[in-house]
């Protein structure tokens, strides 16, 4: 905990390499959005040479399908999903360039590997705040797979979304770690 | 015998979508409170803050405290004496989803095939409806917008009766420590034990919305296992979001059935700590 680490996207080695597991990070600039489909689809436009929707070189994917704005707003309520789901997917895009991914909950080895190799972060959203977490939202635009709804990818401009990091390039990992500190005697 | 209106369930349910998904019910919001105060984790605070400000927004508002609106679970109770008018129920119930999700801005996540479209019905559709028929001339509904995160976070084990309740402890521990952070802890968490294959899910699932929260189970023997299981998880270390803490769950619920000789089904259902129900008797 202690000082906030403000960053500002898209995101260099230099700046993953300054993370550890732990840190409170606030993010501004142009986030994406993409979750269960949109994997899905990445990965059949990737096996068959295809482009991605957006360059994801330097850039953070949010887990995310929002709710819909209310009329003056530019977002609905919006936090991340469970991040396993995207697991399967998720070494294939930091080896792409991805430098980051936004979303809850632990990752398996292959993608804590990636984040190692790559340089590159996992960040934790807190779950179930995501009417506090839309307050940091500026615009949002749907650029992609429009038919998947709530799933569609979006462009959306963040200042200062709070995350916290789940998993550094150094291997780290806040979940182990938790355990570590706060495990009682009983199992 | 009592007749209601089946338009007057669909604007009940209109309601009951709205307010659910803006307002999380009080023994819920004080579980939270007082859970609050036993955290030790800097980072676990800082969870629990943000929890306490996200209510207040979604409150003030009108927005959902979760993006993830839930599927539509309803848990319906008929009185015998009932006669439903001037409609289908299940219709009426889908149409107050449709109108409520549509109305409050709330997020629709059903999609219509579970495999291969995996296209979004648009609307929420179908609520996923459970109906039992009670004594009396009134219509209890319950309400539980569930979140995809902690209901993927679910297990369904046919032990023996050897196993006893040291098996099912280690199960539930065991299961609740791998779940780690993904259901979105503090969380609530449900066990069902007896019945059959499809009977202890249900059981599962109505112990996870058993009210008001942390009421025990009303055997001595069972509510002892249930504050040992409490404990036990607490004492895991996962803390709030997983991040390490000393607040996992906020109360272990089981519900039991009596059972076949040879059986000892055991269902475990966690619910979020955005833990969203709403009553309505008709």
């Amino acid at each position: 905990m202690g000082e906030k680490i403000h960053l500002q996207t898209p995101l260099s080695n230099e700046d993953t390499k300054r993370l550890k597991v732990g840190d409170s990070v606030l993010l501004s600039g142009i986030i994406y959005t993409g979750r269960d489909m949109v994997h899905r689809r990445f990965m059949e436009t990737i096996q068959k040479g295809g482009d991605l929707p957006f360059d994801v070189k330097g850039q953070v994917l949010f887990y995310v399908g929002p709710a819909p704005a209310r009329p003056g707003y530019p977002i609905g309520s919006c936090g991340p999903t469970t991040s396993y789901r995207m697991d399967k997917f998720t070494p294939m895009l930091y080896e792409k360039g991805l430098r980051g991914t936004i979303g809850k909950g632990k990752r398996n080895q292959a993608v804590r590997d990636a984040i190692k190799r790559y340089q590159g972060a996992y960040f934790v959203a807190t779950g179930g705040v995501a009417a506090l977490l839309c307050k940091s939202i500026k615009s949002a635009k749907i650029i992609a797979y429009e038919d998947l709804a709530a799933e569609a990818v979006r462009e959306l401009v963040v200042d200062n979304f709070p995350v916290t990091v789940g998993n550094d390039c150094y291997g780290g990992d806040i979940f182990e770690e938790g355990i570590k500190r706060f495990g009682g005697t009983s199992k | 015998m009592r007749e209601i209106d089946a338009h007057k369930i669909k604007e009940i349910v209109t309601q009951l979508c709205m307010d659910a998904n803006y307002c999380l019910p009080p023994d819920v919001g004080n579980a939270l409170k007082n859970a609050q105060k036993h955290e030790k984790s800097m980072v676990g605070k800082t969870v629990f803050a943000e929890i306490s400000t996200n209510q207040h927004i979604a409150q003030e508002e009108k927005l959902p405290l979760c993006q993830d609106c839930g599927t539509s679970v309803f848990l319906l109770d008929i009185g015998q004496d009932v006669h439903i008018t001037g409609g289908d129920l299940s219709e009426s119930i889908n149409e107050g989803v449709k109108k409520g999700y549509r109305e409050g801005y709330l997020r629709k996540s059903m999609v219509y095939d579970p495999v291969f479209t995996r296209a979004n019905t648009g609307d929420n559709t179908p609520a996923v409806i459970h109906t039992e028929i009670v004594p009396g001339n009134k219509i209890k509904i319950v309400f539980c917008p569930k979140g995809g995160g902690c209901e993927n976070m679910s297990a369904l084990k046919m032990m023996t009766p050897a196993d006893g309740i040291e098996g099912i402890k280690n199960f539930v521990v065991d299961f609740v420590k791998n779940a780690s952070g993904n259901p979105c802890p503090p969380t609530i968490i449900g066990v069902g034990i007896g019945g059959t294959f499809e009977k202890v899910a249900f059981l599962a699932k109505k112990a996870v919305l058993r009210t008001p929260l942390g009421t025990s189970h009303p055997d001595k023997r069972y509510a002892q296992v249930e504050r040992e299981l409490l404990d036990e998880i607490n004492n895991l270390g996962i803390g709030p979001m997983g991040f390490g803490g000393k607040i996992t769950a906020l109360a272990v619920h089981i519900e039991t059935h009596p059972v076949h000789l040879a059986m000892m089904p055991v269902a475990i259902n966690m619910n979020c700590h955005v833990a969203r129900q709403r009553t309505v008797i008709i």
